[in-house]
């Protein structure tokens, strides 16, 4: 390429020459945190326009709630709103483990497509794409957390409302946590769909069976009991049923309360890191 | 480099207005222990309000140098100016000021036509009220009206392409890329992408840089060609300069026979037509005139053609002449959707 010096046109278009870029626009800056609102509303608005699809992710903690619930009752030998008040907290972790866990999905689709390309070249900050998008996650969870709450008092289950807000804070901070691991995996698996459900099939099971939140783990063999205290949901478990049964008080709140500020700073970190090198 | 493309070197500086600049612009992928050269010290400059026409096979390089001038991709090395900002040392700033439409389908499949335009509005930091108007001025000039409450995956091929380029425009860019527009449309779809391609530069001066491997695309569209085989660029002109000095026009003779066509080849050169050697191809600057003048040297030596015919050189000829493949061919066997070949003359 080094003979053309200068590879300008020898001739302009004669038919249409080009208006004067007049009342163009200054280019905009924009800052971190108009930049996280901007995907955060961009997120968000196929939620509000299909409010339903809320809802399809509810379907697996009901199911659980309405199917694993009665043998349970069964088998422990209690009465039903006992069980229910140490049954419900854990599937208010568990709408939050899968409701987050596959939302790496959606992005894995919009990097397979374009739309995620498009937002690279944007003017927007890389921590602001993934930070908008994980905060996205809490807004579905508050609805479905209430919605549990709510098919469950019927039953004899009575909640303290101070300590489900603050339940369902504790659960969003997670949720802001595991839904930025959940894109970290889907950045790193890039046009790999399989390696991404794989990973997220295999994590998802044991996580729930090691929180106790189907059964309680005080009876597992040892190292299941080991297993469960580097599991950061387990905390989460036991933060819920003290906070839902109105113990502000017990230890299990501040254990659940780091547990999901810790998962949610490992999350956004990890997440911005990878946010940043992808192409 | 070759020889024929040294004609195209005279050029007059355009000084200012320069909206990309690039020099020794390099990209290597390590794959495998592998290192491919994709882009080549490729040097490039388009002058604001330029239509230009990267054109060139399937994996020549024309995407990925696209990539680096839009930030998306780092050089290896060498360096460009896209806008008036430097690609590595103010990324942000190249992205504030271009538009870009990738090879993919840019909107959210579960979006809404015109929530996405919304979104695209707030990324690039117009306030509300203008994101709006915008949004409806783009709906309106590309004929999306109907559809702005529709989601995106309801779209036709074409329509999704149109959304693409609303999404690339929304902050009325002073520079344009675009990847691939019109690959998978049907040919009323591509008819109409350029229609529309062709009509936001006249009304607005943006500067366009497109990549494409449908010849008839670049010739019809761009005021410039630049022709990338292997990673490098190796030719840089209008349509009409490149196929004037590389290609001329083609002029076949048929005889009666191979031996009248050898006859005919002694005394006026070209080569026999592979296809049917009782043909005589030869290529000529100005074939309207050469055409009548070599009859009548023929009807002198007592030769008689039997059919006669000329064509104007296509960028096709210029591909073939630059590297001594067909683009054509190329793109068919890369299983592209490139019209069948045309009969030739």
């Amino acid at each position: 390429m080094n003979t053309i010096a200068d590879p300008t046109p020898s001739t302009a278009p004669s038919d249409s020459p080009p208006a004067p870029a007049a009342g163009r626009p200054a280019p905009r800056r924009t800052g971190f945190a108009r930049d996280t609102a901007a995907v955060f509303v961009r997120e968000s608005r196929p939620l509000v326009r299909d409010p339903f699809s809320v809802l399809f992710s509810l379907v697996q903690p009901l199911v659980f709630l309405g199917l694993f619930g009665p043998l349970l009752v069964g088998a422990a030998g209690g009465d039903v709103a006992g069980t229910l008040q140490w049954f419900v907290p854990g599937i208010l972790v568990m709408v939050a483990l899968f409701g987050t866990a596959s939302t790496g999905a959606n992005l894995l689709f919009e990097m397979q497509t374009g739309s995620h390309e498009r937002t690279l070249v944007a003017p927007l900050s890389r921590n602001a794409l993934l930070v908008g998008r994980a905060l996205k996650e809490v807004v579905p969870l508050m609805v479905q957390g209430t919605i549990v709450v709510l098919v469950a008092v019927p039953f004899g289950f009575s909640v303290n409302v101070p300590g489900l807000l603050l339940g369902l804070v504790v659960l969003a901070v997670f949720g802001i946590g595991f839904g930025a691991l959940s894109y970290t995996l889907a950045l790193g698996c890039r046009n790999r769909d399989w390696m991404f459900w794989m990973v997220h099939q295999t994590l998802l099971f044991p996580l729930m069976i090691l929180s106790g939140m189907l059964l309680p783990l005080e009876d597992g063999p040892e190292w299941m009991r080991v297993a469960a205290a580097v599991n950061p949901l387990s905390y989460l478990v036991g933060a819920e049923r003290a906070l839902l049964a109105g113990d502000f008080g017990a230890p299990a709140v501040l254990g659940g309360a780091i547990a999901a500020v810790v998962t949610c700073a490992i999350g956004l970190v990890v997440g911005v890191r990878a946010m940043r090198r992808a192409r | 480099m070759p020889r024929e493309a040294e004609s195209m070197t005279k050029h007059t500086q355009a000084g200012t207005g320069q909206m990309i600049t690039a020099r020794g612009l390099t990209k290597t992928f390590r794959s495998k222990g592998q290192t491919v050269e994709a882009v080549r010290a490729v040097d490039l400059s388009v002058a604001a309000g330029e239509l230009v026409a990267f054109l060139g096979p399937n994996g020549a390089g024309k995407s990925t140098t696209l990539r680096m001038l839009t930030t998306l991709l780092p050089a290896t090395s060498g360096e460009a100016t896209v806008a008036g900002c430097d690609i590595r040392r103010d990324p942000a700033g190249v992205r504030r000021r271009i538009g870009y439409v990738g090879q993919g389908s840019s909107g959210g499949h579960t979006q809404r036509v015109r929530d996405e335009l919304h979104a695209q509005g707030a990324f690039y930091g117009l306030g509300r009220r203008e994101t709006r108007a915008r949004a409806a001025e783009l709906l309106d000039s590309l004929e999306l009206g109907p559809f702005a409450s529709r989601s995106v995956q309801s779209l036709s091929g074409g329509q999704k392409r149109r959304l693409d380029i609303a999404l690339g425009l929304i902050h009325r860019p002073e520079l344009l890329f675009l990847d691939e527009p019109s690959t998978g449309l049907d040919p009323h779809s591509r008819a109409n992408l350029w229609e529309h391609i062709v009509e936001l530069r006249r009304t607005t001066g943006t500067t366009i840089f497109l990549t494409t491997h449908y010849l008839d695309e670049a010739d019809q569209l761009a005021e410039r060609v630049m022709v990338m085989d292997h990673g490098r660029v190796i030719a840089d002109d209008t349509a009409v300069a490149l196929k004037e000095s590389l290609a001329g026009d083609r002029i076949t003779l048929g005889f009666a026979g191979r031996a009248d066509a050898s006859a005919a080849a002694a005394r006026l050169g070209g080569e026999p037509d592979p296809a049917d050697p009782a043909r005589l191809v030869l290529t000529e600057a100005d074939g309207a005139r050469a055409l009548p003048r070599h009859l009548r040297d023929l009807a002198e030596a007592g030769l008689e053609v039997v059919t006669a015919t000329h064509r104007p050189p296509t960028l096709d000829d210029v591909f073939l002449a630059l590297t001594g493949r067909s683009l054509r061919e190329e793109s068919a066997r890369a299983g592209g959707d490139e019209a069948p070949e045309q009969a030739a003359a």
